[in-house]
Protein backbone atom coordinates (compact mmCIF):
# COMPACT_ATOMS: atom_id res chain seq x y z
CA UNK A 1 0.00 0.00 0.00
CA UNK A 2 2.71 2.65 1.24
CA UNK A 3 5.11 1.32 -2.31
CA UNK A 4 1.85 2.50 -4.04
CA UNK A 5 1.47 5.33 -2.79
CA UNK A 6 5.03 6.44 -3.00
CA UNK A 7 5.55 5.32 -6.68
CA UNK A 8 2.61 7.94 -7.72
CA UNK A 9 3.72 10.78 -5.46
CA UNK A 10 7.09 9.66 -7.88
CA UNK A 11 5.18 9.51 -10.94
CA UNK A 12 3.38 12.74 -10.45
CA UNK A 13 6.98 14.58 -9.72
CA UNK A 14 8.54 13.69 -12.84
CA UNK A 15 5.48 14.23 -14.68
CA UNK A 16 4.87 17.96 -13.15
CA UNK A 17 9.27 18.39 -13.94
CA UNK A 18 8.56 17.22 -17.22
CA UNK A 19 6.01 19.76 -17.90
CA UNK A 20 7.75 22.22 -16.43
CA UNK A 21 11.14 21.58 -18.88
CA UNK A 22 8.38 21.71 -22.05
CA UNK A 23 6.91 24.77 -21.26
CA UNK A 24 9.95 26.30 -20.34
CA UNK A 25 12.45 25.03 -23.10
CA UNK A 26 9.26 26.62 -25.38
CA UNK A 27 9.68 30.05 -23.77
CA UNK A 28 13.40 29.87 -24.76
CA UNK A 29 12.89 28.69 -28.28
CA UNK A 30 10.47 31.69 -28.67
CA UNK A 31 11.92 34.02 -27.30
CA UNK A 32 15.77 33.16 -28.33
CA UNK A 33 14.96 34.83 -32.10
CA UNK A 34 14.16 38.09 -30.42
CA UNK A 35 16.22 38.70 -27.59
CA UNK A 36 20.17 38.57 -27.16
CA UNK A 37 22.50 35.75 -26.76
CA UNK A 38 22.14 33.89 -23.34
CA UNK A 39 24.60 34.24 -21.37
CA UNK A 40 25.04 31.13 -19.40
CA UNK A 41 28.37 31.79 -17.19
CA UNK A 42 26.50 35.42 -16.08
CA UNK A 43 23.64 33.35 -15.22
CA UNK A 44 25.20 31.58 -12.74
CA UNK A 45 27.74 33.96 -11.42
CA UNK A 46 24.41 35.99 -10.85
CA UNK A 47 22.47 33.32 -9.32
CA UNK A 48 25.39 32.23 -6.91
CA UNK A 49 26.37 35.93 -6.23
CA UNK A 50 24.44 37.95 -3.81
CA UNK A 51 21.43 40.50 -4.40
CA UNK A 52 20.14 43.29 -3.37
CA UNK A 53 16.35 42.04 -4.51
CA UNK A 54 15.13 38.34 -4.02
CA UNK A 55 14.35 37.09 -7.37
CA UNK A 56 11.21 35.08 -7.67
CA UNK A 57 10.61 34.63 -11.71
CA UNK A 58 10.35 36.72 -14.65
CA UNK A 59 6.95 37.07 -15.88
CA UNK A 60 5.81 38.99 -19.61
CA UNK A 61 9.88 40.19 -19.73
CA UNK A 62 9.32 42.25 -16.62
CA UNK A 63 11.30 40.47 -13.55
CA UNK A 64 9.09 40.19 -10.38
CA UNK A 65 11.07 40.50 -7.28
CA UNK A 66 10.88 40.89 -3.54
CA UNK A 67 12.89 44.27 -2.85
CA UNK A 68 15.00 44.30 0.24
CA UNK A 69 16.54 47.37 2.47
CA UNK A 70 19.65 49.03 1.36
CA UNK A 71 21.27 49.76 4.71
CA UNK A 72 24.54 52.28 3.99
CA UNK A 73 27.10 53.10 6.11
CA UNK A 74 28.29 56.78 4.03
CA UNK A 75 30.47 59.85 4.83
CA UNK A 76 27.45 61.72 6.13
CA UNK A 77 26.26 58.93 8.52
CA UNK A 78 23.19 56.15 8.14
CA UNK A 79 21.27 55.82 5.21
CA UNK A 80 18.39 53.18 4.13
CA UNK A 81 15.99 52.82 1.63
CA UNK A 82 14.43 50.21 -0.56
CA UNK A 83 15.68 48.35 -3.08
CA UNK A 84 13.19 48.98 -5.45
CA UNK A 85 14.33 52.51 -6.10
CA UNK A 86 17.02 51.05 -8.31
CA UNK A 87 13.84 49.95 -10.56
CA UNK A 88 16.05 46.41 -11.43
CA UNK A 89 18.90 48.57 -12.39
CA UNK A 90 22.31 46.35 -12.05
CA UNK A 91 24.45 49.04 -14.51
CA UNK A 92 24.46 51.90 -12.52
CA UNK A 93 22.43 54.12 -14.76
CA UNK A 94 19.25 55.10 -12.22
CA UNK A 95 20.84 57.30 -9.54
CA UNK A 96 19.27 57.44 -5.85
CA UNK A 97 19.46 60.41 -3.96
CA UNK A 98 19.62 60.56 -0.22
CA UNK A 99 21.34 63.37 2.45
CA UNK A 100 22.70 65.06 -0.25
CA UNK A 101 24.39 61.78 -1.60
CA UNK A 102 23.88 59.93 -4.84
CA UNK A 103 24.01 56.15 -5.40
CA UNK A 104 23.78 53.45 -8.22
CA UNK A 105 24.15 49.81 -8.30
CA UNK A 106 26.53 48.17 -10.31
CA UNK A 107 26.68 44.49 -10.71
CA UNK A 108 25.17 44.43 -7.18
CA UNK A 109 27.40 46.58 -5.42
CA UNK A 110 26.44 50.15 -4.46
CA UNK A 111 28.87 52.77 -5.22
CA UNK A 112 28.71 56.70 -5.05
CA UNK A 113 27.72 57.96 -8.28
CA UNK A 114 29.81 59.73 -10.84
CA UNK A 115 29.29 63.42 -11.60
CA UNK A 116 27.94 62.86 -14.85
CA UNK A 117 26.88 59.75 -16.60
CA UNK A 118 29.12 57.98 -19.15
CA UNK A 119 28.63 57.54 -23.06
CA UNK A 120 26.24 54.44 -22.25
CA UNK A 121 24.41 56.23 -19.32
CA UNK A 122 25.78 54.92 -16.65
CA UNK A 123 27.12 56.74 -13.78
CA UNK A 124 30.27 54.63 -12.76
CA UNK A 125 33.80 55.67 -13.79
CA UNK A 126 35.32 52.13 -15.38
CA UNK A 127 39.21 51.79 -14.69
CA UNK A 128 41.61 50.05 -17.24
CA UNK A 129 40.52 46.36 -15.74
CA UNK A 130 36.63 47.22 -16.32
CA UNK A 131 36.19 47.85 -12.93
CA UNK A 132 34.52 50.66 -11.21
CA UNK A 133 36.73 53.42 -9.97
CA UNK A 134 34.15 54.94 -7.67
CA UNK A 135 34.34 54.95 -4.20
CA UNK A 136 31.35 52.84 -2.42
CA UNK A 137 29.96 53.45 1.35
CA UNK A 138 29.56 50.76 3.90
CA UNK A 139 27.30 48.67 2.59
CA UNK A 140 24.81 46.55 5.72
CA UNK A 141 21.91 45.89 3.11
CA UNK A 142 19.41 43.11 4.09
CA UNK A 143 20.38 41.35 1.09
CA UNK A 144 18.99 38.11 -0.33
CA UNK A 145 21.85 36.25 1.82
CA UNK A 146 20.85 37.61 4.84
CA UNK A 147 17.37 37.91 4.16
CA UNK A 148 17.62 33.86 3.84
CA UNK A 149 19.77 33.56 6.88
CA UNK A 150 17.35 35.28 8.76
CA UNK A 151 14.55 32.80 7.25
CA UNK A 152 16.75 29.98 8.39
CA UNK A 153 17.30 31.34 11.82
CA UNK A 154 13.28 31.86 12.34
CA UNK A 155 13.37 28.27 11.19
CA UNK A 156 15.79 26.62 13.63
CA UNK A 157 14.46 28.79 16.23
CA UNK A 158 10.82 27.18 15.31
CA UNK A 159 12.31 23.34 15.12
CA UNK A 160 14.06 23.62 17.92
CA UNK A 161 12.01 25.62 19.87
CA UNK A 162 9.38 23.36 19.53
CA UNK A 163 11.43 20.18 19.99
CA UNK A 164 12.51 21.19 23.45
CA UNK A 165 8.62 21.30 24.06
CA UNK A 166 7.74 18.10 23.16
CA UNK A 167 9.29 15.97 25.95
CA UNK A 168 6.95 14.76 28.50
CA UNK A 169 7.37 14.89 32.36
CA UNK A 170 9.44 11.74 31.97
CA UNK A 171 12.10 12.89 29.22
CA UNK A 172 10.17 10.91 26.27
CA UNK A 173 10.48 12.70 22.94
CA UNK A 174 7.17 12.99 21.19
CA UNK A 175 6.28 14.50 17.94
CA UNK A 176 9.18 16.43 16.09
CA UNK A 177 11.33 16.06 18.94
CA UNK A 178 11.51 12.06 17.94
CA UNK A 179 13.05 13.63 14.56
CA UNK A 180 15.54 16.11 16.09
CA UNK A 181 16.84 14.10 18.89
CA UNK A 182 18.99 11.41 17.22
CA UNK A 183 20.38 14.59 15.21
CA UNK A 184 21.47 15.92 18.27
CA UNK A 185 22.81 12.50 19.99
CA UNK A 186 24.80 11.89 16.70
CA UNK A 187 26.88 15.36 17.38
CA UNK A 188 27.10 14.86 20.45
CA UNK A 189 28.46 10.77 20.14
CA UNK A 190 29.97 11.08 16.84
CA UNK A 191 31.44 14.20 16.73
CA UNK A 192 31.53 15.96 20.54
CA UNK A 193 32.49 12.93 22.70
CA UNK A 194 35.31 11.35 20.24
CA UNK A 195 37.13 14.50 19.22
CA UNK A 196 36.63 16.72 22.27
CA UNK A 197 36.77 14.22 25.17
CA UNK A 198 33.93 13.03 27.57
CA UNK A 199 36.17 15.86 30.08
CA UNK A 200 35.77 18.79 28.42
CA UNK A 201 32.65 17.96 25.74
CA UNK A 202 29.60 19.56 27.40
CA UNK A 203 31.25 22.93 27.25
CA UNK A 204 31.33 22.97 23.32
CA UNK A 205 27.57 21.28 22.50
CA UNK A 206 25.82 24.23 21.76
CA UNK A 207 28.30 25.85 19.83
CA UNK A 208 28.94 22.55 17.70
CA UNK A 209 25.09 22.11 17.22
CA UNK A 210 24.30 25.44 16.70
CA UNK A 211 27.11 25.12 13.96
CA UNK A 212 26.10 21.86 12.25
CA UNK A 213 22.17 22.75 11.99
CA UNK A 214 22.90 26.17 10.89
CA UNK A 215 24.96 24.92 7.89
CA UNK A 216 22.83 22.11 7.25
CA UNK A 217 19.38 24.08 7.00
CA UNK A 218 21.23 26.97 4.76
CA UNK A 219 22.52 24.09 2.72
CA UNK A 220 19.17 22.47 2.29
CA UNK A 221 17.68 25.94 2.13
CA UNK A 222 19.90 26.80 -0.55
CA UNK A 223 19.01 23.50 -2.88
CA UNK A 224 14.96 24.52 -2.91
CA UNK A 225 14.98 25.97 -6.45
CA UNK A 226 12.52 28.71 -5.17
CA UNK A 227 11.21 31.82 -3.31
CA UNK A 228 11.87 32.20 -0.33
CA UNK A 229 14.94 29.71 -0.42
CA UNK A 230 17.60 28.90 -3.52
CA UNK A 231 20.23 31.44 -1.52
CA UNK A 232 23.87 30.46 -2.03
CA UNK A 233 24.59 31.57 1.39
CA UNK A 234 26.26 28.76 2.38
CA UNK A 235 28.60 29.05 -0.54
CA UNK A 236 29.30 32.20 0.50
CA UNK A 237 33.01 32.89 1.55
CA UNK A 238 31.97 35.42 4.12
CA UNK A 239 29.30 32.74 5.52
CA UNK A 240 31.91 30.27 5.84
CA UNK A 241 34.06 32.83 7.24
CA UNK A 242 32.80 34.20 10.09
CA UNK A 243 32.02 30.28 11.02
CA UNK A 244 36.14 29.51 10.74
CA UNK A 245 36.93 32.54 12.17
CA UNK A 246 34.77 31.70 15.12
CA UNK A 247 36.45 27.77 15.49
CA UNK A 248 39.42 29.65 15.23
CA UNK A 249 38.68 31.89 18.21
CA UNK A 250 37.46 29.05 19.77
CA UNK A 251 40.58 26.76 19.72
CA UNK A 252 43.07 29.37 20.37
CA UNK A 253 40.67 30.75 23.04
CA UNK A 254 40.92 27.01 24.63
CA UNK A 255 44.30 25.88 23.72
CA UNK A 256 45.73 24.74 27.07
CA UNK A 257 50.09 24.37 27.29
CA UNK A 258 50.54 21.04 25.94
CA UNK A 259 49.08 22.92 22.47
CA UNK A 260 51.07 25.51 21.77
CA UNK A 261 54.03 23.51 23.39
CA UNK A 262 53.65 21.25 20.34
CA UNK A 263 53.46 24.50 17.73
CA UNK A 264 56.50 26.53 18.88
CA UNK A 265 58.43 23.51 20.34
CA UNK A 266 57.91 20.34 19.48
CA UNK A 267 58.68 18.12 22.40
CA UNK A 268 60.31 14.67 21.55
CA UNK A 269 62.17 15.28 18.34
CA UNK A 270 66.01 16.98 17.91
CA UNK A 271 66.45 20.77 18.46
CA UNK A 272 66.84 20.96 14.19
CA UNK A 273 63.45 19.58 14.14
CA UNK A 274 61.70 21.14 16.44
CA UNK A 275 62.97 24.48 14.58
CA UNK A 276 61.62 23.63 11.30
CA UNK A 277 58.59 22.60 12.78
CA UNK A 278 57.56 25.08 14.43
CA UNK A 279 57.47 27.73 11.83
CA UNK A 280 54.79 24.65 9.61
CA UNK A 281 52.77 24.54 12.80
CA UNK A 282 52.43 27.74 13.94
CA UNK A 283 50.69 28.40 9.84
CA UNK A 284 48.82 25.38 10.42
CA UNK A 285 47.21 27.31 13.10
CA UNK A 286 45.70 29.19 10.18
CA UNK A 287 45.53 27.35 7.71
CA UNK A 288 42.91 25.14 9.46
CA UNK A 289 40.22 27.69 9.65
CA UNK A 290 41.09 28.48 6.12
CA UNK A 291 40.56 25.14 5.17
CA UNK A 292 37.19 24.81 6.83
CA UNK A 293 36.27 28.13 4.80
CA UNK A 294 37.23 27.41 1.76
CA UNK A 295 36.04 23.50 1.77
CA UNK A 296 32.12 24.44 2.49
CA UNK A 297 32.42 27.33 0.10
CA UNK A 298 33.54 25.41 -2.53
CA UNK A 299 31.60 22.63 -2.15
CA UNK A 300 28.23 24.22 -1.90
CA UNK A 301 29.31 26.79 -4.79
CA UNK A 302 30.12 23.73 -6.84
CA UNK A 303 27.04 22.02 -6.20
CA UNK A 304 24.41 25.25 -7.39
CA UNK A 305 26.85 25.74 -9.96
CA UNK A 306 26.75 21.86 -11.48
CA UNK A 307 22.56 21.80 -10.90
CA UNK A 308 22.85 25.39 -13.43
CA UNK A 309 25.18 24.15 -15.80
CA UNK A 310 23.10 21.24 -16.39
CA UNK A 311 19.79 23.01 -16.91
CA UNK A 312 21.86 25.56 -18.73
CA UNK A 313 22.83 22.76 -21.45
CA UNK A 314 19.04 23.70 -22.63
CA UNK A 315 20.36 26.82 -23.67
CA UNK A 316 23.31 25.93 -25.07
CA UNK A 317 22.66 23.32 -27.60
CA UNK A 318 19.54 26.05 -28.18
CA UNK A 319 17.17 22.65 -28.28
CA UNK A 320 14.39 21.61 -26.13
CA UNK A 321 15.56 17.58 -27.12
CA UNK A 322 18.44 17.82 -24.50
CA UNK A 323 16.16 18.47 -21.89
CA UNK A 324 15.56 15.19 -20.87
CA UNK A 325 19.23 14.29 -20.57
CA UNK A 326 19.53 18.08 -18.84
CA UNK A 327 16.67 17.05 -16.63
CA UNK A 328 17.97 13.37 -16.04
CA UNK A 329 21.34 14.73 -14.67
CA UNK A 330 20.17 17.87 -12.67
CA UNK A 331 18.25 15.48 -10.86
CA UNK A 332 20.78 13.03 -9.90
CA UNK A 333 22.77 16.05 -8.89
CA UNK A 334 20.32 17.63 -6.57
CA UNK A 335 19.65 13.89 -4.76
CA UNK A 336 23.71 13.82 -4.41
CA UNK A 337 23.58 17.15 -3.31
CA UNK A 338 21.32 16.15 -0.21
CA UNK A 339 23.81 14.00 0.56
CA UNK A 340 26.78 16.31 -0.11
CA UNK A 341 25.28 19.30 2.08
CA UNK A 342 24.68 17.16 4.87
CA UNK A 343 28.41 15.69 4.81
CA UNK A 344 29.42 19.23 4.80
CA UNK A 345 27.64 19.74 7.42
CA UNK A 346 28.78 17.04 9.20
CA UNK A 347 32.56 17.73 8.11
CA UNK A 348 32.26 21.28 9.11
CA UNK A 349 31.65 20.68 12.58
CA UNK A 350 32.98 17.57 12.79
CA UNK A 351 36.65 18.99 12.10
CA UNK A 352 35.60 22.08 14.28
CA UNK A 353 35.71 19.72 17.00
CA UNK A 354 38.52 18.25 16.00
CA UNK A 355 40.49 21.46 15.94
CA UNK A 356 38.96 22.60 19.81
CA UNK A 357 39.63 18.86 21.06
CA UNK A 358 43.67 18.90 19.92
CA UNK A 359 43.96 22.33 21.45
CA UNK A 360 42.49 20.47 24.54
CA UNK A 361 44.10 17.41 24.85
CA UNK A 362 45.92 16.28 27.49
CA UNK A 363 49.31 14.66 26.38
CA UNK A 364 51.10 11.90 28.27
CA UNK A 365 55.11 11.71 27.87
CA UNK B 1 37.37 38.00 -8.66
CA UNK B 2 34.47 39.22 -6.48
CA UNK B 3 33.43 35.84 -5.41
CA UNK B 4 36.24 34.83 -3.23
CA UNK B 5 36.23 38.58 -1.54
CA UNK B 6 33.52 38.35 1.27
CA UNK B 7 31.13 41.06 2.18
CA UNK B 8 31.04 43.49 5.00
CA UNK B 9 27.93 43.42 5.13
CA UNK B 10 27.41 39.71 5.31
CA UNK B 11 30.52 38.97 7.20
CA UNK B 12 28.90 41.29 10.09
CA UNK B 13 25.27 40.28 9.44
CA UNK B 14 26.50 36.52 9.68
CA UNK B 15 28.04 36.72 13.23
CA UNK B 16 25.17 39.01 14.52
CA UNK B 17 22.85 36.16 13.84
CA UNK B 18 25.38 33.05 14.50
CA UNK B 19 25.54 35.05 17.59
CA UNK B 20 21.88 35.27 18.27
CA UNK B 21 21.18 32.26 16.79
CA UNK B 22 23.78 30.25 19.04
CA UNK B 23 22.34 31.86 22.41
CA UNK B 24 18.82 31.96 21.63
CA UNK B 25 19.09 27.67 20.70
CA UNK B 26 21.91 27.53 23.81
CA UNK B 27 18.71 28.65 25.77
CA UNK B 28 15.62 27.37 24.38
CA UNK B 29 16.90 24.54 23.10
CA UNK B 30 20.35 22.79 23.68
CA UNK B 31 20.11 23.36 27.49
CA UNK B 32 16.30 21.50 27.75
CA UNK B 33 17.48 18.95 24.84
CA UNK B 34 20.72 17.74 25.92
CA UNK B 35 19.72 18.00 29.55
CA UNK B 36 16.59 16.01 29.32
CA UNK B 37 18.67 13.23 26.72
CA UNK B 38 21.27 13.08 29.55
CA UNK B 39 18.90 12.67 32.63
CA UNK B 40 17.14 9.92 30.52
CA UNK B 41 20.13 8.10 29.99
CA UNK B 42 20.99 8.75 33.44
CA UNK B 43 18.06 7.40 34.96
CA UNK B 44 17.94 4.77 32.27
CA UNK B 45 21.23 3.98 33.81
CA UNK B 46 20.67 4.27 37.30
CA UNK B 47 17.13 1.81 36.99
CA UNK B 48 19.31 -1.09 35.20
CA UNK B 49 21.68 -0.51 38.46
CA UNK B 50 18.97 -0.90 40.77
CA UNK B 51 17.40 -3.36 39.06
CA UNK B 52 21.01 -5.77 39.23
CA UNK B 53 21.50 -4.38 43.04
CA UNK B 54 17.89 -5.42 43.54
CA UNK B 55 18.63 -9.13 42.10
CA UNK B 56 21.45 -9.01 44.10
CA UNK B 57 19.50 -8.10 47.28
CA UNK B 58 17.32 -11.35 46.33
CA UNK B 59 20.00 -13.47 46.29
CA UNK B 60 20.95 -12.10 49.59
CA UNK B 61 17.68 -12.62 50.63
CA UNK B 62 17.33 -16.16 50.04
CA UNK B 63 20.26 -16.96 50.58
CA UNK B 64 19.93 -15.58 53.97
CA UNK B 65 16.41 -17.25 54.15
CA UNK B 66 18.18 -20.54 53.90
CA UNK B 67 20.60 -20.09 56.28
CA UNK B 68 18.19 -18.97 58.89
CA UNK B 69 15.82 -22.22 58.23
CA UNK B 70 19.41 -24.27 58.63
CA UNK B 71 19.83 -22.09 61.73
CA UNK B 72 16.59 -23.08 62.88
CA UNK B 73 16.62 -26.70 62.26
CA UNK B 74 19.82 -27.36 63.79
CA UNK B 75 18.18 -25.55 66.81
CA UNK B 76 14.90 -27.32 66.83
CA UNK B 77 17.75 -30.51 66.61
CA UNK B 78 19.10 -29.15 69.45
CA UNK B 79 16.48 -28.74 71.88
CA UNK B 80 15.09 -31.86 71.08
CA UNK B 81 18.17 -33.81 71.86
CA UNK B 82 18.19 -31.91 75.36
CA UNK B 83 14.95 -32.45 76.03
CA UNK B 84 15.31 -36.09 75.12
CA UNK B 85 19.00 -35.94 77.81
CA UNK B 86 16.17 -34.30 80.24
CA UNK B 87 14.23 -36.95 80.11
CA UNK B 88 16.63 -40.09 80.39
CA UNK B 89 18.11 -38.16 83.64
CA UNK B 90 14.61 -37.74 85.18
CA UNK B 91 13.80 -41.50 84.47
CA UNK B 92 17.61 -41.93 86.28
CA UNK B 93 17.14 -39.76 89.16
CA UNK B 94 13.90 -40.66 89.78
CA UNK B 95 14.63 -44.82 89.92
CA UNK B 96 17.66 -43.16 92.17
CA UNK B 97 15.32 -41.40 94.09
CA UNK B 98 13.11 -44.64 94.31
CA UNK B 99 15.85 -46.96 95.02
CA UNK B 100 17.33 -44.67 97.55
CA UNK B 101 14.23 -44.30 99.35
CA UNK B 102 13.04 -47.94 99.21
CA UNK B 103 16.86 -48.94 101.04
CA UNK B 104 16.41 -46.43 103.23
CA UNK B 105 12.62 -48.14 104.09
CA UNK B 106 14.07 -51.39 104.08
CA UNK B 107 16.74 -50.74 106.57
CA UNK B 108 14.83 -48.72 108.69
CA UNK B 109 12.34 -52.01 108.56
CA UNK B 110 15.20 -54.61 109.21
CA UNK B 111 16.61 -51.90 112.09
CA UNK B 112 12.96 -51.88 113.54
CA UNK B 113 12.83 -55.98 113.47
CA UNK B 114 16.09 -56.01 114.42
CA UNK B 115 15.20 -53.84 117.75
CA UNK B 116 11.48 -55.74 118.38
CA UNK B 117 13.79 -59.08 118.22
CA UNK B 118 15.95 -57.46 120.72
CA UNK B 119 13.52 -56.32 122.92
CA UNK B 120 11.37 -59.46 122.13
CA UNK B 121 14.68 -61.36 123.32
CA UNK B 122 15.58 -59.30 126.64
CA UNK B 123 11.49 -60.19 127.49
CA UNK B 124 11.75 -63.17 126.69
CA UNK B 125 15.04 -63.41 129.55
CA UNK B 126 13.42 -61.64 132.09
CA UNK B 127 10.32 -63.82 131.54
CA UNK B 128 12.47 -66.64 131.76
CA UNK B 129 14.53 -64.99 134.72
CA UNK B 130 11.01 -64.46 136.51
CA UNK B 131 9.89 -68.00 136.06
CA UNK B 132 13.26 -69.67 136.73
CA UNK B 133 12.31 -67.46 139.91
CA UNK B 134 9.49 -68.82 140.44
CA UNK B 135 10.44 -72.50 139.93
CA UNK B 136 13.58 -71.68 141.84
CA UNK B 137 10.93 -70.46 144.76
CA UNK B 138 9.15 -73.36 144.30
CA UNK B 139 11.76 -75.83 144.73
CA UNK B 140 13.47 -73.77 147.50
CA UNK B 141 10.66 -73.91 149.09
CA UNK B 142 10.65 -78.11 148.78
CA UNK B 143 14.30 -78.47 149.34
CA UNK B 144 15.00 -75.27 152.07
CA UNK B 145 15.05 -77.78 154.98
CA UNK B 146 18.43 -78.76 153.85
CA UNK B 147 20.63 -76.40 153.78
CA UNK B 148 23.39 -77.44 152.24
CA UNK B 149 21.25 -79.31 149.58
CA UNK B 150 19.59 -75.71 148.75
CA UNK B 151 23.18 -74.07 148.30
CA UNK B 152 24.25 -76.87 145.46
CA UNK B 153 20.93 -77.20 143.77
CA UNK B 154 21.18 -72.93 143.55
CA UNK B 155 24.74 -73.94 142.14
CA UNK B 156 23.70 -76.38 140.10
CA UNK B 157 20.90 -74.74 138.56
CA UNK B 158 23.26 -71.30 138.09
CA UNK B 159 25.78 -73.72 136.25
CA UNK B 160 23.37 -75.18 134.00
CA UNK B 161 21.11 -71.76 133.14
CA UNK B 162 23.87 -70.38 130.93
CA UNK B 163 22.44 -67.56 129.18
CA UNK B 164 21.83 -68.70 125.27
Amino acid sequence: MKTIHFTSIKNLIIGVFFILVATTSTFAASSDSEEEEFDVTNMIMHHIKDAHDFHIMDWNGHAVSIPLPVILWTENGLVTFMSSEFHHDDIGSVVVERNGQKFVKFHEEIYYASEGPNADGSYVTMNADAHPQNAHPMNFSITKLVFSMFLSILLLLWIFGLSARRYDADGVPKGIAKFTEPLIVFIRDEVAIPNIGEKNYRKFMPFLLTLFFFIWINNVMGLVPFFPFSANLSGNIAFTGVLAIITFVITTVNGNKDYWKHIFWMPGVPVPMKLFLAPIEFIGIFIKPISLMIRLFANITAGHIIVLSLISLIFIAKTAWISPASVFFAVFISLIEVLVVAIQAYIFTMLSALYIGSAMEEHEH
Amino acid sequence: MDLVTPDVGLLFWTFISFAILFFLLKKFAWKPIVGTVNDREKSIKEALASAEAAKLEMQNLTADNERILKEARAEREMMMKEAREIKTKMIADAKEEAKESADKMIAQAQSAIESEKKAAVAELKSQVASLSIEIAEKVMKSELSDSDKQLKLVEDMLGKATLN
